[in-house]
């Protein structure tokens, strides 16, 4: 069933104007596999009935569970192993070298999306750098929808989520079954505090950050969207501190403030100069 | 790379075999677990053993428990492929020697992500006839 093309333009305007994600032409199969979940939850009887809503009441309830349901995207534990292979063999030991003085690490996971992110990166630090336990460690992650982070503060997955990626030794020993369900334990959820962020407004007050994870997030915005986020976080990260994107992503020709290198076989950059 | 199966269900011995064939291992089916010593004891080693629970005569679990005091069999990888998701059950299956454990239900992706995880090759390799 395609979707009408003037809904199809109001759903891409509010989702723009909402999160300034751009949802191009090839995204049609997406916005409708997506949004015929939230129909049939929901009193519209189409897309095109949710379109007419958001266009009738620019205030519609609804048009925030649109933006959730089309912004949220699919991740799994330890997803792509070079970034946490570099994280473990070299940042993480020059990072502790860097502040034993003060120990004190702050950690960002934007867009986190259902949360196995910043979990990874708990475990990875729980398991292999034992000297942490006693600084203060805060792993910031952040999501745009709300639906995302309430799901991320349980801390709660599928069978099948803990099954993608996430070694099982490592479940055994920072998950708990609940049900049919596994949640993970405080020893790494403590780590993490959760809060909302739109990525496309100015960023609110965030403490300087060692390190900030935004994989496979700028695809989705625009160049000039893209641009405005690195930014942002240029000025956000310590001098130091290193960002890691998407095996896909670069900051070449988007912002001019980061230099690119290779780590364990993982692309991260950092502050030039 | 040669890959031994042991499950007591014909279809899920078929399921498993036709996943890890298409990565180019040659498979040997066993249907429980004193099977599965005996074709360890008669062939040539193994890569791999996708290895069951609950089996009549021999389960997966004193499986793997026998396969760990034999030095000889120290090189081949063990996955638990199972029903059985207690925390008590991985535990005691990591602790005993098995390499890793995948629940039932799961997919292909999951199982090659295990195996890439091993160090074992979990894509076609270059010189292997794809099925």
């Amino acid at each position: 069933m395609a979707i009408d093309q003037r809904d199809l333009d109001t759903l891409r305007r509010v989702i723009l104007e909402k999160s300034a994600i751009v949802l191009g032409d090839d995204k049609e199969y997406l916005i409708e596999a997506r949004l015929q979940s939230l129909v049939d939850g929901v009193a519209f009887k189409s897309i095109g009935d949710l379109a007419a809503e958001i266009n009738r009441n620019p205030r519609s309830p609804v048009i925030h569970q649109v933006v959730d349901a089309l912004t949220t995207n699919e991740t799994s534990f330890f997803r792509d192993s070079h970034p946490y292979e570099a994280l473990k063999q070299t940042i993480m030991p020059g990072l502790i070298e860097r502040r034993a003085d003060v120990k004190r690490l702050n950690i960002w996971s934007a867009a986190c999306s259902s949360g196995q992110e910043p979990l990874t990166i708990a475990m990875v630090l729980r398991e292999h750098f034992p000297v942490l336990n006693d600084w203060d460690i805060k792993i910031l992650a952040t999501d745009l929808s709300s639906e995302m982070l309430e799901r991320c503060s349980e801390g709660s997955y599928s069978q099948l989520e803990v099954s993608r990626g996430l070694p099982a030794r490592l479940l055994v020993r920072y998950f708990e079954k609940d049900g049919i369900r596994w949640r993970a334990k405080p020893a790494i959820r403590d780590l993490i505090e959760y809060r909302q962020m739109n990525l496309s407004h100015r960023f609110p007050v965030m403490p300087q950050m060692d390190l900030v994870f935004i994989r496979n997030v700028l695809i989705y915005f625009s160049n000039e969207m893209k641009s405005q986020i690195l930014g942002e976080i240029g000025r956000v990260l310590a001098p130091d501190g290193h960002l890691f994107l998407g095996s896909a992503e670069s900051t070449r020709g988007l912002c001019e403030d980061f230099e690119r290198k290779m780590v364990d076989g993982a692309v991260l950059f950092r502050l030039a100069g | 790379m040669r890959a031994l199966l042991v499950d007591d269900s014909r279809a899920m011995r078929s399921i498993l075999r036709r996943m890890v064939e298409q990565i180019g291992y040659q498979v040997v089916e066993a249907g429980h677990g004193g099977e599965a010593l005996d074709v360890l004891a008669a062939t040539d080693p193994f890569d791999l053993a996708l290895v069951d629970w609950n089996m009549p005569h021999m389960s997966g679990i004193e499986l793997v428990e026998a396969v760990r005091k034999d030095p000889s069999l120290d090189s081949m990888r063990i996955v638990m492929v199972t029903s059985e998701s207690d925390i008590s059950c991985m535990q005691r299956a990591l602790e005993n020697g098995a390499d890793e454990y995948v629940m039932k239900p799961f997919d292909q992706a999951i199982l090659l992500q295990k195996l890439l995880e091993l160090g074992l090759p979990s894509r076609p390799q270059p010189n292997d006839e794809v099925a």
